[in-house]
């Protein structure tokens, strides 16, 4: 799991009182019928950024990004583009571009004329949409393939080709759906990466809409977590796996293990949990806002947990003993479920550092702990 | 259990086959027949090819044919203009109270006895031609109406589920690149659902060709068609002639289908493969 930045704004305008957003949302509401299909959502986007959108299926993330390009009408509230209210303008009139989920190529032309026909609406002369079409299959490495039809071929391919047919009209904005969602693993890494260096080259804005976390991780300036169609939680992809604010943003992006419990202990540098689950208390070395005796969740990532055969030194905070009930070897990492005394299962991950060492195994005693600074308190 | 290349499933294959083309085969051989009487073959002067030389100069039966291929080309080109603007609007225009029933509607053509949808028509043109003079007497105009009125039915319903299954994403893609709607209708939904197109005329021209019912009803004097003709002639006893005739008529077909046929099969590969 990386947790880096991969976009190109390397400033936060969002920290930025006085940048101005280049995509404004202001409290879009889209209802198809009683169903309320994205509620009440306000963004800020800034030019050159990949925001990616986050959710499962059914957040209303795409009807989002179609209300952008303008296939939907927004029940209330509007969108600004560039300072530029979009209310009533139609697709064919936005300053943006979309690349489908499915690359929507037209069947009955050849890459060539499928790269060219945005041009060709704007009536440009013959000469430059040749010159611009043969720059932009160079650019995405399709020059060889200008004349075949879509059909012929592959899924890289043919994604390549709905990229430079969105791009070559220089859209100041490009909306992209699940753009990596038809290839396979492999593939997909690599394309994460190009997709990177080709939004800094022109300096294009993105927002993406993906189900696939790893990848709105990998992308993303910045990531908006989407539930039941609301923002519920807009951030760098660090803040957001570090810091989520909601059990369903830190249960979402990557694994987590979930302890519910009382606030025993709520001072202004630290607090203390007591769980059910878990025999000893969990010390937390940072205060949190809460109303004391409130329900609290304290969220554990896997990977901050250690785990050894021998009692770890220091004191008896944050440090619980289990049994391995379960080993699976990823080959980079290996995940350990140990069950606590308790009967709560806990989920933890190693990095295979050593190519021969097998310390731990199967119904083998361990101790588990941790930092005092690694587990989040959500109160939500 | 293996049926594949059993006695049972060969059987089953020869006598459905048997079954549908004798009656045909037997008509083409007896074209060749030099006897004027239909049933008696003369293996004397047989085969030849004399109908068929005399088929060529029956002005009567060339008249109606001639009748017949203008009504069957103006009915197939009017059923596929209104029918594919009808199927486009019902498969793309929003949910609304009433579509369902629209939508059976525009099928009950199909379901409609014939000789009802005759009558009916002949009343109203009758009714008409009193009102507002138009259309003044029947003939080659009222029978292509007529035709229409049950021909595009079936064209709406082919257009209509080729357009169910399109991705809409492909017409939202070329307005995205900045082409109006009736543009993208042209440059891209029109192309890619021609194949559909072409077998609505096609069926438009076939039931065209061989309605019999509802040309009876609509044509005036003058305007018979082949059908009319040769239904009038098989009355008074069968001449070699119309074996002739029904002979050329299935090569014909059969050369239109089967070229038409290898086109789609070609079609539907491409298609599959961009799917894919």
């Amino acid at each position: 799991m990386t947790a880096s930045s991969g976009g190109a704004v390397k400033a936060q305008p969002w920290n930025d009182l006085s940048a101005r957003p280049y995509v404004e949302i202001e409290r879009i509401t889209k209802s198809f019928g009683d169903f309320k299909a994205v509620d009440d959502v306000s963004l800020k986007v800034y030019k050159g950024e990949i925001f990616c959108l986050l959710g499962a299926s059914g957040c209303g993330k795409t009807t989002l990004l179609r209300m952008l390009g303008g296939f939907e009408t927004p029940t209330s509230g509007r969108v600004l583009i560039d300072g530029e209210d979009m209310s009533g303008v139609p697709p064919y009139e936005r300053p943006v571009n979309m690349m489908f989920q499915s690359y929507a190529l037209f069947p009955h032309m050849s890459v060539e004329q499928n790269v060219a026909f945005g041009l060709k609406q704007d009536r440009l002369p013959k000469h430059e949409i040749q010159e611009r079409v043969a720059t932009m299959l160079d650019l995405v490495k399709m020059s060889d393939y200008a004349k075949r039809k879509p059909h012929q071929l592959s899924g890289g391919q043919r994604q390549r080709v709905a990229l430079a047919r969105s791009l070559v009209k220089r859209p100041k904005l490009l909306l992209l759906d699940e753009p990596l969602g038809a290839l396979d693993k492999k593939l997909r890494e690599h394309t994460q990466f190009e997709l990177i260096s080709l939004q800094d080259k022109l300096g294009v804005t993105f927002i993406v809409v993906t189900h696939d976390q790893e990848e709105a991780m990998t992308l993303a300036s910045r990531i908006g977590v989407m539930n039941h169609g609301e923002i519920v939680q807009a951030g760098t992809p660090s803040e957001i796996y570090e810091f989520p604010s909601s059990r369903f943003v830190a249960d979402f992006v990557g694994s987590v293990n979930m302890f519910e419990g009382k606030l025993i202990e709520d001072e202004p540098d630290y607090v203390r949990i007591r769980s059910p689950e878990i025999d000893a208390p969990i010390y937390v070395s940072h205060g949190i806002s809460a109303p004391p005796g409130a329900v609290v969740w304290a969220a554990l990532r896997p990977e901050k947990i250690f785990m050894s055969v021998a009692a770890p030194e220091g004191g008896a905070d944050n440090v619980v003993r289990g049994t391995v009930q379960d080993i699976a070897y990823l080959g980079d990492l290996s995940i350990y479920l140990v069950k606590l005394p308790t009967g709560k299962v806990v989920r933890v991950t190693q990095p295979n550092t050593s190519r021969h060492a097998e310390a731990i195994g199967w119904d083998q005693q361990v101790y588990l702990s941790w930092d005092a600074s690694s587990p989040v308190v959500v109160t939500r | 259990m293996n049926y594949r290349s059993s006695i049972f499933v060969l059987t089953c294959i020869g006598l459905g086959f048997a079954f549908l083309y004798i009656p045909i085969l037997s008509m083409v051989v007896f074209s060749f027949n030099a006897s004027r009487l239909v049933t008696v073959w003369d293996s004397a002067n047989s085969p030849t090819l004399k109908w068929y030389a005399s088929l060529l100069h029956n002005e009567e039966i060339l008249d109606a044919a001639w009748v017949s291929v203008k009504v069957a080309v103006i009915n197939a080109t009017g059923s596929v203009i209104l029918g594919t603007l009808a199927g486009f609007g019902l498969a793309r225009f929003r949910q609304f109270r009433g579509r369902f029933t629209l939508n059976a509607m525009t099928t009950a053509p199909l379901v409609m006895p014939e000789v009802i949808t005759g009558l009916s028509l002949l009343l109203l043109f009758v009714a008409l031609e009193q009102l507002i003079g138009w259309p003044a007497g029947r003939g080659i105009t009222t029978m292509t109406i007529g035709h229409m009125t049950f021909s595009m039915a079936y064209v709406t319903v082919i257009v209509n589920s080729r357009l169910v299954s399109f991705d809409t994403a492909l017409e939202e893609a070329a307005m995205d690149l900045g082409a109006r709607p009736l543009k993208v209708f042209f440059v891209i939904t029109l192309p890619i659902i021609f194949p559909a197109i072409l077998s609505g005329w096609l069926l438009a021209f076939t039931l065209s060709w061989d309605d019999l019912v509802i040309s009876s009803f609509t044509s005036g004097p003058g305007s018979s068609t082949l059908p009319m003709v040769v239904f009038s002639k098989v009355r008074l006893g069968v001449s070699p002639e119309i074996n002739v005739l029904a002979t050329i008529t299935l090569g014909v077909v059969t050369t239109m289908i089967v070229a038409v046929s290898l086109w789609m099969a070609r079609r539907a590969k491409i298609d599959k493969a961009s799917a894919g």
